[in-house]
């Protein structure tokens, strides 16, 4: 396999990752407003993302930032040309970012209900952004030879790309919903876990209906029919779906949690195998598409780059999953009097 | 205005908030391990206290850092796509080594610390806030070689319509990076220390707290005065890295027009970039520039004249902001001398000092921005010395769509900072618990 290839696998494996963790903090923040009773309630589910969700964040980082270090092209057509739908996902992240810190800060309710009104907005808006922003790629964005996009950002808001949008907020908040599940106890444990097979039907609608619409409105099945073997993604997609229902019946959350944590991100790998080699693909016309060979970087530097991921990425992962192990424990209120909770 | 000219505006106006918070945490991260590591090693409750204290004020400064440093990262993209296009092989680089080697480790770490008081042992409670620290500065290391590539690019060959790396080991042995790196966070440590001088002094004044104060005050005095003292020497040594690999920033930081051997350095002067001369120059020493730039009195520094007016950076900008920079950093020399002579018996002196050290906080951080004025407007025309001009660089994109980014920039981010510096003021006036 070239270089160009295995970056290309490490691009989707970055974006899927970052789906899978921020998934969990974007959906506990979409479904904050409509689940949580008390301020006390609110105060758990921020302290179940509170060591957590910076960390989650840095992969979004990072995938942005091997998208300029492998694909420089890719990075600068595709983040110019969805210029004022990346912008807004970034506003929306920064109002989340700092509502967890500022929240406890000024012991008021007024003041705690804007920053719970930007953790809702900064969780939902990215949430639907990033679907709709990823499902405009694998259906093919309208950029010309020069990377200028001809439409705006309604254009965008066309069904497929709201279908997507929609996919990821339901995606996430049942992931969000179990993770919560996994962090309580109790009451809140047990609505969390009704929550999550409420959301089950809901994804799996929509994940019917987006692969139904892909194979009418996009070119993305075309990969997999001419190597079949392909179609392993879509069956581990399924076996998440499935998966995630069945141990959540049986009460194992974390392992539903696990289940769920597969089926988005093998849902966001089927997009972008389906796409390849393409990372930007124009509507307009084929060969105005940012691909692995007219977009990626010089071979010293995705050597150079690959060894870097090799060695930092595993260590990260380890660190990471050291975390999640540590703070594995559900939160309670005796948590929520230990000084430092959000 | 063009999308040329608002996406400059854009990016200046968003680093400078970014690096409002920046350079605290770079310090203050230190700072606050310097006072857990004695709690583990003493057992002395006040120091656990002071590192929870502190390390509140550094949470709340981090949020802001964190968050503004993200839209960073992207806007190479959004707005200055052609040099995203031109240098990605190289910068796009250095910018992923940075998230995936430091940034992981500076945000993972800082979760386990303010969680994990109660369930890490003390030695590993404290290497995780070490972790934070060390990750932090080695961020910054990236962050500032990717910055030192568009000032002193060095390891590249222009193939294939873009700068492609030649030499990974130049890159990231850049000199100019280096360097700029060691003024940028000896700057913040010592932009730390004045905060911790600052804020203790406001409660020594008020008699309060007095022992956690003067303890606090103690650290932070010594920190100050070797911080203050490496940035000035690392200084010395980038103003000779400038007159070396970019002559034009020089001569605009003296706002030196001719070019002239035994060149003088004016105490006080006024440009008037148009007539091509200073309009008032007072107290010129014979040869000073000469020496300081070269260190050789009758080394021949080359005046403004000698470069195409096309080349020129803007002369008033950065000859003032590198005054202000210099002459901040004089007088924080001198304070910080005063404060280590105080730092025994802080609260027995005088209401005049204190109040001096409270009202330092804010110098370093006009001397940093100051710096980082000099550095960037100093490297106009040019977004790559000498090899890209910044006119080159921009998106293809519609005005009004950064026009209206910028104006959201502009709102969020004054508000987001006031409420941040808000809530800094109303923490550091509080009782430590």
């Amino acid at each position: 396999m070239d270089l160009g290839t295995i970056w290309f696998i490490l691009w989707g494996v970055l974006w899927a990752v970052y789906f899978i963790l921020d998934g969990f903090d974007l959906g506990i923040g979409t479904i904050m407003p409509f689940f949580a009773k008390s301020n006390e309630e609110k105060r758990i589910m921020y302290n179940a993302m509170g060591p957590f969700w910076d960390g989650n964040e840095v992969w979004l980082i990072t995938a942005g930032g091997v998208t300029f270090a492998a694909f420089p092209k890719t990075y600068a057509v595709m983040f110019s040309a969805l210029y004022t739908p990346l912008m807004l996902l970034l506003f929306a992240l920064i109002l989340r970012g700092v509502s967890f810190e500022f929240r406890s800060k000024v012991d008021s309710p007024g003041w705690r209900k804007i920053w719970d009104t930007c953790n809702f907005l900064g969780s939902f808006l990215p949430a639907l952004l990033l679907g709709v922003a990823f499902a405009n790629i694998f259906k093919g964005i309208p950029i010309d030879q020069d990377g200028i996009l001809h439409g705006n950002l309604l254009t965008l808001l066309n069904p497929y790309g709201l279908a997507g949008g929609l996919l990821f907020v339901a995606l996430f908040a049942h992931h969000g919903a179990l993770w919560l599940a996994f962090k309580s106890e109790g009451d809140i444990h047990d609505r969390a876990v009704a929550l999550a097979g409420k959301l089950w039907p809901v994804v799996a609608g929509l994940v019917v209906l987006f692969l139904v619409m892909s194979l009418f409105m996009t070119q993305l099945f075309a990969n997999y029919l001419v190597n079949p073997l392909l179609f392993i993604i879509l069956l581990v997609a399924v076996a998440g779906l499935v998966l995630t229902m069945t141990y959540r019946k049986a009460g194992r959350v974390l392992a539903s949690w696990g289940a769920s944590a597969v089926l988005i991100g093998s849902a966001a790998l089927f997009g972008v195998v389906g796409i390849f080699p393409a990372l930007l693909p124009s509507s307009l016309n084929p060969a105005y598409s940012l691909t692995i060979q007219n977009s990626s970087s010089s071979p010293m530097t995705l050597a150079i780059m690959l060894g870097v991921a090799l060695v930092f990425v595993p260590i990260v992962i380890a660190y990471q999953i050291w975390t999640m192990r540590t703070f594995s424990h559900p939160v309670t209120k005796a948590d929520l009097d230990y000084e430092e909770a959000y | 205005m063009d999308t040329l000219m608002l996406s400059r505006l854009q990016f200046a106006f968003a680093t400078f908030i970014h690096f409002i918070f920046v350079p605290l945490t770079l310090g203050l991260s230190i700072i606050v391990a310097m006072m857990e590591t004695k709690y583990v090693r003493t057992g002395d409750e006040t120091y656990k206290r002071m590192a929870k204290f502190w390390g509140k004020l550094f949470l709340i400064n981090f949020a802001l850092g964190v968050v503004t440093g993200i839209t960073l990262e992207f806007q190479f993209g959004t707005n200055w796509s052609r040099y995203s296009t031109f240098v990605g092989d190289i910068f796009g680089s250095l910018l992923a080594i940075e998230a995936t080697a430091a940034f992981f480790l500076e945000s993972t770490f800082l979760g386990v610390w303010i969680f994990g008081w109660n369930r890490l042992s003390p030695k590993l409670h404290c290497t995780s806030i070490w972790l934070v620290a060390c990750a932090a500065n080695f961020s910054a290391l990236w962050i500032i070689l990717a910055n030192g590539f568009m000032q002193h690019p060095v390891g590249y060959v222009i193939r294939n319509g873009r700068a492609e790396l030649s030499s990974f080991l130049e890159v990231i042995t850049n000199p100019y990076g280096w360097n700029a790196f060691l003024h940028t966070v000896t700057g913040s440590w010592a932009l730390a220390g004045f905060f911790v001088i600052g804020v203790s002094a406001w409660h020594l004044l008020r008699k309060q707290h007095v022992d956690f104060f003067t303890k606090s005050f103690r650290i932070a005095a010594g920190f100050a005065l070797v911080s203050t003292l490496l940035v000035a020497a690392v200084g010395h040594r980038q103003g000779n890295i400038v007159a070396e690999v970019q002559p034009a920033k020089l001569a605009a930081m003296e706002s030196h027009w001719e070019t002239q051997k035994n060149a003088p350095m004016y105490l006080f002067a006024v440009p008037d970039p148009d007539n091509e001369k200073n309009s008032i120059e007072i107290g010129g020493i014979p040869s000073l520039l000469s020496l300081m730039a070269f260190n050789d009195p009758a080394a021949e520094v080359k005046g403004l004249k000698d470069f195409p007016a096309e080349d020129r950076p803007p002369v008033t900008l950065t000859f003032s902001a590198f005054r202000i920079m210099v002459g901040l950093g004089t007088a924080m020399l001198i304070l910080a001398v005063l404060a280590f002579i105080a730092r025994h018996h802080p609260e027995e002196a005088s209401h005049k000092l204190l109040k001096i050290f409270l009202w330092t906080i804010p110098l370093p951080y006009i001397a940093l921005q100051a710096g980082w004025a000099v550095a960037e407007v100093g490297r106009q025309p040019w977004i790559v010395y000498g090899i890209m001009r910044t006119r080159d660089a921009v998106s293809p994109i519609a005005a009004h769509q950064v026009g209206i980014s910028l104006a959201a920039f502009f709102v969020v981010y004054i508000l987001l900072a006031s409420l941040d510096i808000y809530l800094l003021a109303k923490y550091a006036r509080s009782e430590p618990h």
